[in-house]
C-alpha cells in the first residue's frame, strides 16, 4: 500500500475498437455491453405497449386486427421478462458493480461471462427472428400454455427456443455470480460486511440456478411435442395441460423474484447513502431477501386457483403465498426507518428509491388481493393481475434500474448527467406510470378481461386516461434516455464519489481503471454501512 | 498482465482458483439435476395415474441391452476416477488411456442405444407410426417419456465425450496438468452425473415390475 500510485487509464481508454469490446473479459465492458442490449430491446418492447396502449384508445378495432394484437402483446411479454427484466440488474448492475463491491477485479469465471453476453445475444436474435421468419411471432401469450402453444401454427418453436437459450445465460450469469460471492470477497469482508446489494444477487443468484432449469426442460417438451408430437401436454394425443402450467410456473414465478430481489438490492444501497445513515436492520433486510428466495419457490399454484386444483392445495398455496408479504415488508419497514433522522439529501436515485417503495407497496398489496382464494376467482384474468404485475415490474423493478443507471451513472462514465432535467424526467415518468397502470386496477374489478384488442363502451373512460398516462409516460423515458446520453458524453466531470458513499465501489477513480483499484481497497469499521459522522449507530 | 507498476488484488477473478472451478461445476450439476428433475416429475405423475399401461409397454424394453448399457457405463466412470488419480499422481499417459477408455464406453452405450431405438422403429413404436398411434393412452405417455428422457439422456452422453476429448487434448499441451487437474476432475464429475442420471432411468423404464 506504500508504494507510489500510479494514476490508471480508465477501463474505457485501455483498448479501443469494436473486438475489443464484444471479446471482452472485463466485467465492467459486459456490463456496459448488455446495458446496450438491454436498453435497446426495452424501447423496442415499450414501443409494442404504446401500440397496444394506442389500440385500446377506444373501442373497437382502431388499427390493429386481433391476431395481430395477440402477436404483440406475446412479443411484448416474451421481450420485456426475457430480455429486459430478468437479466436487467444482475447482467447490467450486477457485472459491473458486483466485483467492485467486493473488493476484487473481476467475476470468478470471466470467460463463462463473455460466453452469458453471447447467448444472450443469440437467444435475442431467435426472438427477433420471428418477426421475419414463418407465420410471425407467437400469438400464445408470454405463458406459452399447452395445448394452443402446440397447435397454433405461428413461430411457437423459435420463441420457446430463445427463451431456452436466455435462461441458460441467465444460468451462467447466477452460477458465476454465487462463485464470486464465495471466493472473491476481500480480505476481511465476511459475509455479515458484504453489502446488501451483493446480498440480493447472492439470493437472486440461486433462484436462477435452481429454478431455470425447470422451465428449460418444459420449453423443451413443447419444443419436442410440436417437432417430433411428444404428446406429454396436448390432451388430444395423451398429455395434460394442467402439469404444463404447474411446470411453468414452478419456475415463473420464482422468476419474478429473480427479477424483484435485485431491485430490492439496489434500494437498499441508495437510501442509506442519500440518508447518511447506517442501514437499519443489515441483517434482518440480507436474510430476508434468503427467505424471500426460499419461501418464493412453494407459492407457484396461486398462478392457477382457477385452472383446477384441490382445495387444500389452493390453502396452502395461498398461505405460503401471504408468507412471502412478511420478508418483504420487513424490507420495507427498514428501509423507513433508516431515512429516520437521517440527513436526507434528496437526488434523483433517492426519488426513483422512494418511488420504487411507493410503487411496490401497491403492486405487493394487490398481489395479495390475487393470492386470497375468493378474491382470485373474481378478478383472475382481468386487468387487474396486468396492473398488478406493472406496479411490481415496472413501478418496483424497472423504477429500481432506472434508480440504479442514476445512482451509479458517475461511477461508470466519470460525468454526470444534468440533474434538473433528470428530476423532470423522475416526475413524468412517475406521473405517466401511475396514470397509466392504476386505471388498470379498477378496470380489472370492474371485469374487463385481459388480453383483447377490443372492449365493452362502460371502459372507455378509464382506458383512455390509461392511454393518455402512456403518452406521458414514453414522454419521461425519452427525456431520460436523452440527458442520461447527452450527460456521458458532454457532462461536467464527476468525482470519485459524488454522493459520498462508503461502499468500495466509491473508493476507486471514476471510471474506475481496468482492474478496479489502484491500491487495497480499504472495510469501513463497523459494517459496510457505518457512516462516520451519523450521529445514532441505531442498534 | 500489465507493467511492474500496476497494483494487482491478491483476491483477483483472474487468479487459478482450483476450489472455484469445482464449485462451479457443481453448482452447475444441480441445474443438470433440475433439468432432469422436471422429466422425473412428470414421469412420477403419469405413471402413477397409468401403472398398469406403463408396466405392459416397459415389456417392449429389452432388459438385457439395458443391463449391457448399465455395466458399460458404470464401468466409464471407474476409468475416468481412475484417469484422475493417475493424473494426480503425475502419470499423464495413463491418464490419457483411461480418459480414451472412457470415450470408447461412451460410443459404445451410444451404438446398444441406437439397436435398441431402432428396434422400436422396426415394430412402428415411435409417436405418428400406425401402429404407435394405435396405443392406448398409458403406453403412448411411456413411450413419449422413453424416447425423451434416454434422447437427452443421450445428448448428454454426447456433450461428456466430447468435453472428455478437449481435457485429453489440453493435457497433451500440458494446459491440464498434476498441478493443475481442475478440468479433468471437472469433466469426471460431469460424467459420472450421466452416469447417476441412467442409473435412476434403467430401473424406471426397464426393471419396475
Amino acid at each position: 500500500m506504500s508504494e507510489t500510485v500510479v494514476q490508471q487509464p480508465s477501463f474505457f481508454q485501455v483498448k479501443k475498437g469494436l473486438f475489443s469490446w464484444i471479446f471482452t473479459l472485463d466485467h465492467k465492458r459486459i456490463g456496459i455491453l448488455y446495458l446496450y442490449s438491454i436498453g435497446f430491446f426495452f424501447l423496442v418492447a415499450a414501443g409494442l405497449g404504446i401500440l397496444m396502449r394506442l389500440e385500446l384508445l377506444n373501442p373497437g378495432r382502431d388499427f390493429i386486427e386481433a391476431q395481430t394484437y395477440n402477436q404483440v402483446f406475446t412479443l411484448h411479454g416474451v421481450i420485456m421478462i426475457f430480455l429486459f427484466i430478468i437479466p436487467s440488474v444482475p447482467a447490467v448492475f450486477g457485472n459491473f458493480f458486483l466485483p467492485i463491491m467486493l473488493g476484487t477485479d473481476d467475476v470468478a469465471f470471466p470467460r463463462l461471462n463473455l460466453f452469458s453476453w453471447w447467448l444472450y445475444i443469440l437467444g435475442a436474435l431467435f426472438a427477433l427472428s420471428t418477426l421475419v421468419f414463418g407465420d410471425g411471432p407467437a400469438d400464445t401469450g408470454w405463458t406459452f400454455y399447452a395445448p394452443y402453444s402446440v397447435k397454433t401454427g405461428t413461430n411457437v418453436t423459435t420463441s420457446v427456443l430463445a427463451a431456452f437459450i436466455l435462461g441458460f445465460s441467465s444460468i451462467l450469469t447466477g452460477l458465476n455470480f454465487i462463485v464470486t460471492i464465495h471466493r472473491l470477497r476481500t480480505p476481511g469482508m465476511g459475509f455479515n460486511q458484504m453489502p446488501l446489494f451483493a446480498w440480493a444477487l447472492y439470493a437472486t443468484s440461486w433462484i436462477q440456478l435452481l429454478a431455470t432449469p425447470v422451465i428449460g426442460i418444459t420449453l423443451l417438451m413443447i419444443v419436442a411435442e410440436r417437432v417430433f408430437g411428444i404428446g406429454l401436454f396436448d390432451p388430444s394425443i395423451g398429455g395434460d395441460p394442467i402439469l404444463y402450467q404447474h411446470l411453468f410456473w414452478i419456475y415463473s414465478h420464482p422468476a419474478v423474484y429473480i427479477m424483484a430481489l435485485p431491485a430490492m438490492g439496489i434500494v437498499s444501497e441508495i437510501i442509506p447513502t442519500f440518508a447518511q445513515r447506517t442501514i437499519f436492520g443489515y441483517k434482518a433486510i440480507a436474510y430476508s431477501s434468503m427467505a424471500i428466495a426460499f419461501v418464493g419457490y412453494f407459492v407457484w399454484g396461486h398462478h392457477m386457483f382457477t385452472s383446477g386444483m384441490s382445495g387444500p392445495a389452493a390453502i396452502v398455496f395461498s398461505i405460503m403465498t401471504f408468507f412471502v408479504a412478511i420478508p418483504t415488508a420487513v424490507k420495507v419497514f427498514n428501509w423507513v426507518a433508516t431515512l429516520y433522522k437521517g440527513s436526507i439529501d434528496i437526488q434523483v436515485p433517492l426519488l426513483f428509491a422512494l418511488a420504487f417503495i411507493f410503487n411496490f407497496l401497491i403492486g405487493g398489496l394487490t398481489g395479495l388481493v390475487l393470492g386470497a382464494l375468493a378474491a382470485d376467482v373474481h378478478v383472475h384474468d382481468t386487468y387487474f393481475v396486468v396492473g398488478h404485475f406493472h406496479y411490481v415490474m415496472f413501478g418496483g423493478a424497472g423504477f429500481a434500474f432506472f434508480g440504479a443507471l442514476h445512482y451509479w451513472f458517475p461511477k461508470m462514465w466519470g460525468r454526470m448527467y444534468n440533474k434538473k432535467v433528470a428530476n423532470t424526467a423522475f416526475a413524468l415518468l412517475f406521473i405517466g406510470f401511475n396514470t397509466t397502470y392504476f386505471p388498470m386496477l379498477i378496470l380489472g374489478l370492474k371485469g374487463m378481461p385481459r388480453r383483447y384488442y377490443d372492449y365493452l363502451p362502460e371502459f372507455h373512460d378509464l382506458n383512455m386516461l390509461s392511454t393518455f398516462g402512456s403518452w406521458i409516460l414514453v414522454t419521461g423515458i425519452i427525456v431520460m434516455v436523452i440527458n442520461l446520453f447527452a450527460g456521458g458524453i458532454k457532462g461536467k466531470k464527476a468525482s470519485a464519489n459524488p454522493w459520498n458513499g462508503i461502499t468500495l465501489e466509491w473508493q476507486t477513480a471514476s471510471p474506475p481503471p481496468l482492474h478496479n483499484f489502484d491500491k487495497m481497497p480499504e472495510l469501513p469499521a463497523g459494517g459496510p454501512y457505518n457512516y462516520p459522522n451519523a450521529k445514532n449507530a441505531s442498534h | 498482465m500489465a507493467d511492474s507498476h500496476t497494483f494487482v488484488l491478491p483476491n483477483s477473478g483472474h487468479n487459478f482458483d482450483a476450489k472455484a472451478s469445482k464449485m462451479g461445476m457443481w453448482l452447475f450439476l444441480f441445474t443438470e439435476l433440475l433439468l432432469f428433475g422436471g422429466l422425473f416429475l412428470v414421469y412420477i405423475i403419469y405413471r402413477y395415474l397409468n401403472q398398469d399401461a406403463f408396466l405392459l409397454a416397459s415389456f417392449e424394453l429389452n432388459v438385457w441391452m439395458g443391463t449391457i448399457n448399465t455395466i458399460v457405463l458404470l464401468t466409464s466412470s471407474m476409468t475416468i476416477a481412475m484417469a484422475i488419480t493417475a493424473l494426480q499422481k503425475g502419470n499423464a499417459k495413463l491418464a490419457i488411456t483411461l480418459s480414451w477408455l472412457t470415450i470408447l464406453a461412451a460410443l459404445s452405450f451410444l451404438v446398444i442405444k441406437y439397436f435398441e431405438w431402432s428396434s422400436k422403429f422396426e415394430h412402428g413404436l415411435f409417436p405418428g407410426m400406425d401402429h404407435f398411434d394405435g396405443l392406448p393412452l398409458g403406453e403412448r405417455l411411456y413411450f413419449y417419456l422413453y424416447f425423451f428422457m434416454t434422447g437427452l439422456h443421450a445428448l448428454h452422453v454426447i456433450v461428456g465425450g466430447v468435453f472428455i476429448a478437449v481435457v485429453i487434448r489440453l493435457i497433451k499441451k500440458e494446459k491440464v496438468t498434476k498441478e493443475r487437474y481442475s478440468l479433468l476432475e471437472n469433466s469426471g464429475l460431469y460424467w459420472h452425473l450421466v452416469d447417476l442420471i441412467w442409473i435412476y432411468l434403467f430401473p424406471l423404464f426397464y426393471l419396475i415390475h
